[in-house]
């Protein structure tokens, strides 16, 4: 494909490990925020690569891991109720709830579909005028102006039978809550870069300014990682802390301007809870006053669903980089990748699943941990 | 009171060949199912067993190993670039036998029918089985129809078996992959599992894709010809060449080394695979051949398997190791290594 084999090469590669490598004075854990990026890691074996005084830490920035165990269950609710028909991204149908996943209810009769764009939805709900269709609406600031759009249409198409399920959640407040946590190890972030293309880097200064902490803004191509973990290394070992673009070819300090036009229009901001983190203030998206109407909570009254997680699960802490995923007792014992209890553990970019399936035959004790601070 | 109906003087006034569509009566066994026999399965795959309509075909077969396979066939939709499911269904069973040095020789067909089909799509369907039949050398020599409610199948399910003959001094079988083996894929892998997705699915991704659905009996053949030294043979179907390694590791107790670099990807997989986020060697194929073999055969399997139309971008992706018995594992394009997985369930398009 174009433009891809360009940050594939694995020449510039080697030098860019030869060159963090010799910067490297000390240990640093960077955390990468996105989901993505810790694929691109997995899925290159960019982190074996890397000196061992690096660690990355797998940021809370997979959609799937975050979205809480409640809003599963409601969604389960939801897709049960006949003459529904519940549409999805793929990878959330794995995603266990408190008793089952969407793929057993839909065994058990229930009409769940994969979609590939919430426009389909609106389609569906078009075609289908006597079923109700709901949508699946997770993701970060990079999937939500197509969800916006979706529901934007609907409201323009007078369509009375299309709703959604929000669970829209925003990667500055994280990153903030992160920092404020007195436990934190992470010294500097790699931010996300397909969500700065829809919202700019301007978000991230005042961050950077609180905390003290560098940040950049980082592609998902194993260059374009590379190139954010060097730029960050570079700024840790200077003692620096500053905003960086590490991925202008797609990302502007203003971002997409008429994409947030329109999630200022369809949403507004609220708490919201994170699974195995907990609430975060000021943290997520829900439909705003004028697209109330869509919300897909009060259209099946499920909102007053209250949903405990698994007291052995301690994603939450491997989140925030306080727990390498082999550390928890119930790691490759009572939780894997086919008995998950968290979500860390469904997702093929969640860190217990890339663990697992890396300490399958590597010794646990040989994966490179930084000591703790 | 309800007057009894009297069913036994009653036939279809109609003849099979005015019926636009399958009807219960075509799986009933009366006449119109020997009509469906008559009219469309015994010219299409004519042959001497076949035609003597017996209970079973009775078959002569030269002395050797028998290799015998069954495989169902549901794929939806029943008809995507570059074959249908009549095709698949000839194809898959042939090449589980080729997958054992067997020379596929016989076959049966099962049909379950959805009332409502189109008896022209039938047709079209066992024409393409009786045209991959010979494009493979085997014969359908035996037959069943069953028609199910409308609303309770997808149009047409298929089940095919078939009988072949191993020749003596072939033993070809995962465990016999052994530390050292050379690891060969026929050719570019993902063709068939795109195909599919872009027409169920209504995606494009740049240029169009054709299943690669094809008998790859005659290839094996050809690679047999020119070595007896190959130890295992599998058509990474479904769960892709990820699926089919992981096997050969498990199954041999050996470890799977792959360079990623060296896979054949076709453009328009790697862009889909891009867009989804899924990865090629996850995706399914209908006539592609993994070959474990020894390290002194290597060049001349490669050369038999290059030279033979269905094996021209034939390339060694990697080897056998004693490392990390029953885990495969990749070199990914920058110098890393990852362990690829079988998948626990069906490959997910990702969020982001």
């Amino acid at each position: 494909m174009k433009y891809l084999d360009e940050f594939r090469n694995p020449e510039i590669a080697q030098r860019l490990f030869d060159e963090i490598r010799r910067m490297t004075t000390r240990p640093w854990a960077i955390m990468e925020v996105c989901g993505g990026q810790t694929h691109s890691i997995i899925r290159n074996g960019i982190d074996q690569l890397l000196p061992p005084q690096i660690e990355l830490i797998h940021g809370p920035g997979c959609p799937v891991c975050v979205t809480p165990l409640e809003t599963i269950d409601k969604a389960l609710m939801i897709a049960a109720q006949p003459g529904v028909i519940f549409c999805s991204f793929g990878d959330m149908l794995r995603v266990p709830g408190s008793e089952k996943d969407l793929f057993r209810v839909k065994s058990e009769g229930a009409d769940v579909r994969i979609v590939y764009s919430p426009l389909d939805a609106v389609k569906l709900a078009q075609a289908n005028p006597e079923r109700e269709v709901v949508f699946f609406a997770i993701g970060f600031e990079t999937t939500a102006p197509a969800n916006a759009m979706a529901v934007y249409q609907a409201k323009q198409l007078g369509l009375r039978n299309f709703s959604m399920l929000v669970s829209h959640v925003l990667v500055p407040p994280a990153i903030a809550a992160i920092m404020e946590s007195p436990a934190t190890r992470v010294q500097a972030f790699l931010a996300a870069g397909h969500v700065c293309t829809v919202m700019g880097y301007w978000e991230y200064e005042p961050l950077v300014e609180r905390y003290h902490v560098p940040i950049v803004v980082t592609g998902f191509e194993p260059l374009d990682v590379l190139e954010g973990i060097r730029r960050a290394v570079a700024q840790l070992e200077k003692g620096e802390a500053r905003l960086e673009n590490a991925y202008p070819r797609a990302v502007r300090r203003e971002g997409n301007v008429p994409a947030q036009k329109m999630l200022a229009d369809v949403f507004e901001v609220t708490d919201r809870a994170w699974r195995g983190i907990g609430v975060i203030p000021r943290s997520g998206w829900r439909l705003s006053e004028r697209y109330r109407e869509f919300d897909a909570e009060a259209r099946f009254a499920v909102a007053n669903i209250r949903t405990q997680e698994s007291p052995l699960c301690r994603s939450g802490e491997v989140l925030q980089g306080l727990l390498k995923p082999n550390q928890c007792p119930a790691f490759g014992k009572e939780c894997t990748p086919r008995t998950p209890l968290g979500a860390t553990m469904v997702s093929s970019e969640g860190a217990c699943a890339a663990y697992y399936q890396y300490g399958r035959f590597v010794q646990v004790e040989d994966i490179p941990v930084a000591p703790s601070v | 009171m309800i007057e009894p109906i009297d069913f036994t003087a009653w036939s279809c006034p109609l003849p099979l060949r005015s019926y636009p569509t399958i009807v219960m009566g075509h799986g009933g066994g009366g006449k119109l199912s020997a009509e469906l026999v008559e009219h469309l399965f015994a010219p299409a795959f004519r042959n001497a067993a076949l035609d003597a309509l017996g209970d079973a075909a009775v078959l002569t077969l030269e002395s050797g190993r028998l290799a015998y396979s069954t495989d169902s066939f549901v794929v939806r939709p029943l008809f995507f670039p570059g074959g249908n499911i009549g095709k698949l269904a000839v194809n898959g069973t042939v090449n589980d036998l080729a997958m054992m040095g067997a020379k596929p020789r016989y076959l049966t067909a099962g049909f379950i029918l959805e009332e409502g089909l189109l008896v022209s799509q039938l047709g079209v369907i066992v024409e393409e089985m009786a045209a991959a039949a010979r494009t493979a050398g085997v014969q359908i020599v035996a037959g069943d129809t069953k028609v199910v409610d409308r609303g309770h199948g997808d149009g047409v399910y298929i089940n095919t078996s078939g009988v072949g003959i191993i020749p003596d001094g072939i033993d070809i079988r995962p465990q016999r992959a052994q530390p050292g083996d050379v690891v060969i894929i026929s050719g570019e892998i993902g063709l068939h599992g795109v195909a599919i997705l872009s027409v169920r699915e209504g995606l494009e991704f740049g240029a169009p894709v054709e299943s690669d659905c094809a008998p790859l009996n005659g290839l094996v053949e050809a690679m047999l010809a020119a070595s007896h030294a190959i130890h295992v043979l599998r058509d990474p179907t479904r769960g892709g060449l990820a699926a089919t390694l992981n096997e050969i590791a498990r199954a041999a107790r050996v470890g799977v080394v792959y360079e990623e670099r060296k896979l054949p990807v076709p453009p328009a997989v790697a862009a889909a695979c891009e867009m989804l986020g899924m990865d090629p060697v996850y995706i399914a194929n209908e006539g592609k051949l993994v070959a474990v073999v020894a390290p002194e055969a290597a060049d001349v399997v490669l050369e038999a398997m290059q030279r033979h139309p269905l094996g021209a971008k034939a390339a060694v992706i990697g080897r056998i190791t004693a490392e990390h018995p029953g885990v495969v594992v990749a070199r990914t394009g920058i110098g890393g290594s990852r362990v690829v997985d079988m998948q626990v369930g069906e490959q997910l398009p990702r969020i982001c």
